[in-house]
């Protein structure tokens, strides 16, 4: 069985949405996915890191930390901060949903996630923060061919 | 931040980025909320030529533009747009306001 794990932990400034999404595709090369999947990718990551930017942190610089597993063709990616929490899980999963219209927000990053990936898993607490944990499944021919 | 945008008569055409996010979304509206405060504009043009990435912050961006437009009594539309591109419109139902086109259309004179 293939497996690789990856950890990175950055500030919370919106220049680093696109390093976060960059190096997570990076990361998922191995698995030889198509441009799709990893275009796929880097749009549920930017939607996760963005998340936490503005509603988590609100704008202040603090923490967030990606983990990213490989288990076989499975890519697992986990976005946490420590930040403010969502009172409502189910209600800002709804798309359209947000808090921030005033700031030209489409309620649109869950919705983006669910799209994108296979799975995606939403725990917070208010007060403690947020972690989102998605899965996809990259399969190529290719693959199947070395393991065998 | 000036090549963004390029104003033809009452057309305001925004030349987006190759990639979208919440970093430059921010950027791209101040721009285009200046541009349309100080001039006569009916028609604002996204222009996804060189765009490969966007993702919700573009669309909030797009959207956020388009309420202005409709409330000035302009419009708004997009154009070169690739696959990519056209699904996450799609997806988002952004397309139901926004038509897509192929090319800009000539520069709109005062009627």
């Amino acid at each position: 069985m293939q497996r690789n794990e990856m950890k990175l932990e950055f500030d919370s400034r919106s220049c680093n949405e696109g390093f976060a999404r960059v190096a997570v595709a990076a990361f998922m090369t191995q698995l030889n996915p198509t441009l799709e999947e990893v275009a796929d990718v880097k749009t549920a990551v930017s939607e996760a890191v963005t998340n936490s930017i503005i509603h988590a942190y609100e704008g202040a610089v603090r923490k967030i930390v990606i983990e990213a597993r490989i288990e076989d063709e499975l890519l697992t990616v986990a976005v946490k901060d420590t930040g403010k929490g969502i009172a409502d899980v189910e209600r800002a999963m709804e798309p359209m949903f947000t808090t921030k219209a005033e700031c030209d927000r489409a309620g649109m990053g869950f919705a983006f996630m669910e799209a994108f990936m296979d799975s995606l898993a939403v725990e917070s607490e208010p007060g403690r923060g947020t972690c989102v944990t998605m899965t996809k499944h990259i399969t190529r021919e290719q693959n199947k061919y070395e393991r065998q | 931040m000036e090549q963004y945008f390029e104003v033809k008569g009452t057309t305001l055409i925004v030349k987006l980025p190759a990639e979208i996010d919440h970093h430059n979304a921010e950027e791209l509206r101040a721009g285009a909320d200046r541009l349309l405060q100080r001039r006569l504009i009916r028609l604002v043009v996204f222009d996804f030529e060189r765009t490969v990435f966007m993702d919700s912050s573009g669309i909030g961006m797009i959207m956020g533009r388009y309420k202005t437009m409709r409330f000035m009594g302009g419009n708004v539309i997009a154009v070169h747009v690739n696959e990519r591109m056209q699904r996450i419109m799609k997806l988002s139902g952004i397309c139901k306001l926004v038509d897509i086109c192929e090319e800009i259309p000539e520069a709109r004179q005062i009627t």
